[in-house]
């Protein structure tokens, strides 16, 4: 077994004449998050699901701990733990006896199931809820009832899609602690996620796919850094204003992107950059309401990424 | 939240491991039965469907239509009964194939399939919980009939091999509508697909008046069909007369559907990660 935790290599797969996955590459270490970034549509749920054994790539090997994910997926299932994207769990059973069926089932044991779903439940927060139906759940519990399902037999390699879609800001900050003990304590976690700021607040790594292949991948500050090293953000008095000067700041060579009435324009080169911008747009577009300097956020690494081409794209 | 820290990798224990393969099916099947009959225990209304209807049909057939059915040899509710039954695990089935397609929908098969269980027990667990539940509806229905005036003329072992047949058949069509609902995520869709095909199996059948009184081109249907067959082999047992014939042709459909919609549910779950 080599140091990945996760290894893919080439995955493929196509639903009848979509391709969900072209060919897609990654590696997690032992021990470490990766935050698998992507719009939807991407293939980051096609590539969870078929990294945890619950469907077949077409094409591609991929291996968790050095085990073959087709060939060898009952051992596999022995070392993951899987929360998808919508809580699986059942609604008409308790949250405690939810934990301890998916606890036998994952071949712990009656005794330890009951003693994991205790465990379990109060890390959770969920010890004052044990014994209530999950229909009356609210759905941050349920998210949290879900994950900890995936973790009854301690598997050291967690795949999480989504977790926290959905969720309230508190809920999501609860789940977010849990990821990180998780990971403080050795378990490799892959997740997805369609939040930049829970890939940056959570991922050693963060891979951004788009169109079922990787489109970057690296540490936050490493995509931020390549990415370039100021972002300016110009704001102005409505449509009309900001796409006339969209069109002359690209006719004069900068990258830029447009979300509304505003305009980002990527800079390479640092802030100095802003008086050529504002001289470009004189006389030949509005004068922007605002303007701000920034440094790169994911956000703007993500739109260049997966925005399309063209128009739109800060690449 | 230092309890949900993960003990070092290891690897599992080797006793469980060691548990021969189909002690865990079993096991496993029996967890995931479990889990199917507190979910419908806990879902009355479902219960109270498949038992409500079959009593409702037993008023009406036994008090505002029997008097105008004339049966030879018996009393109309004495040939009603084994309809009944017949239609209560018919129906039952329907609860199969929405079942399924409600952990189909919430993404519970997902989780499942990333879980190191044995993969049959998802199939025999569902169907071993109707299983359960079409007994349990069965015994209330053989209560209702004594209580409508259902007579056994051909004694309690009669009686008791006729439900025998009856919970034997319903548990091989439940493979049948677990497939079904394995191929459709959605509820209501499962119970649009599966309603009609039970209705025109019931009510083809001699379930509830003679195929005698039927034209000849839907009594040529309704006399060759399982539904038909488990109905004419109760009757036998229930009413007295030969039955090995009937009971024969019975169990074969029963063993034949078994057999065949066990393969196909299995198929189709296998084929839901492809």
């Amino acid at each position: 077994m080599s140091g990945h935790a996760i290894e893919a290599d080439g995955l493929r797969k196509a639903f009848g004449a979509v391709t969900a996955l072209d060919g897609l590459s990654l590696t997690v270490g032992a021990g470490s998050v990766l935050g698998l970034l992507g719009p939807n549509g991407s293939g980051k749920t096609t590539t969870v699901s078929i990294l945890s054994t619950s469907l077949r790539p077409d094409g591609g090997r991929a291996t968790v701990r050095g085990l073959d994910v087709v060939t060898d997926a009952a051992r596999v299932r022995q070392v993951i733990g899987f929360a998808g994207q919508f809580a699986a769990v059942d609604p008409n059973l308790t949250g405690r006896e939810n934990l301890t069926l998916i606890g036998r089932l994952s071949r712990v044991g009656r005794r330890q199931s009951r003693v994991r779903a205790a465990e379990l439940l109060d890390g959770f927060g969920l010890t004052a809820a044990a014994d209530r139906l999950v229909r009356t759940y609210s759905g941050g519990m349920r998210r949290r009832l879900d994950v900890a399902a995936a973790l009854l037999h301690r598997p050291p390699v967690l795949f999480l899609d989504e977790p926290t879609t959905g969720l309230d800001p508190e809920s999501r900050f609860t789940l977010w602690d849990s990821v990180r003990d998780l990971a403080r304590s050795g378990t490799t976690v892959l997740l997805t996620t369609q939040y930049l700021e829970e890939a940056d607040a959570l991922a050693d790594q963060i891979v951004i796919i788009s169109a079922g292949r990787v489109a970057d991948t690296g540490t936050a500050a490493e995509l931020k850094a390549r990415f370039g090293t100021v972002v300016f953000y110009l704001g102005f008095d409505g449509l009309a204003g900001a796409q006339t000067a969209e069109t002359v700041l690209a006719a004069a060579g900068y990258r830029t992107a447009r979300d509304s009435a505003g305009i980002r324009v990527r800079s390479a080169t640092g802030s100095g950059e802003l008086t050529g911008i504002l001289r470009s747009l004189e006389g030949r577009a509005p004068d922007p309401l605002t303007v701000a300097v920034r440094e790169p956020t994911l956000d703007d690494v993500f739109l260049s990424l997966t925005g399309g081409t063209g128009k739109g794209a800060l690449a | 939240m230092s309890s949900i820290a993960i003990a070092p990798p290891e690897t599992r224990g080797r006793l469980m491991a060691g548990l021969s393969g189909i002690g865990a099916a079993f096991s496993d099947t029996a967890d995931v039965a479990g889990r199917n009959l507190r979910t419908l225990l806990r879902t009355p209304q479902a219960l109270v469907f498949a038992t409500i209807q079959p009593v409702i049909f037993v008023l009406l057939f036994r008090y505002a239509f029997g008097g105008a059915i004339r049966v030879p040899g018996t009393d109309y509710v004495n040939f009603l009964m084994p309809g009944i039954f017949a239609q209560t695990v018919a129906f039952g089935a329907i609860g199969t194939a929405v079942g399924l397609s409600v952990d189909v929908r919430t993404g519970i098969l997902v989780r499942f399939r990333t879980l190191p269980m044995a993969r049959i027990a998802v199939l025999g667990g569902r169907t071993l919980a109707d299983l359960a539940r079409n007994l349990l509806v069965v015994v209330v229905m053989t209560g209702v009939g004594f209580a409508a005036g259902f007579r056994t003329p051909n004694g309690a072992a009669g009686l008791l091999g006729a439900l025998g047949l009856v919970v034997f058949f319903g548990y091989a069509v439940s493979w049948g509508f677990a497939a079904l609902g394995l191929r459709v995520s959605d509820p209501e869709a499962a119970q649009a697909a599966a309603v009609p095909v039970v209705f025109l199996l019931v009510f083809t059948s001699a379930a509830f008046v003679p195929a005698t009184a039927m034209p000849g081109w839907l009594q040529a249907f309704g006399t060759h069909q399982p539904v038909n067959a488990l109905v004419s082999a109760e009757r036998a047992l229930v009413l007295g007369g030969p039955a090995s014939h009937d009971v024969f042709i019975c169990l074969a459909w029963s063993a034949g559907m078994l057999l065949v919609f066990a393969i196909l549910a299995a198929r189709t779950y296998g084929r839901m990660g492809r």
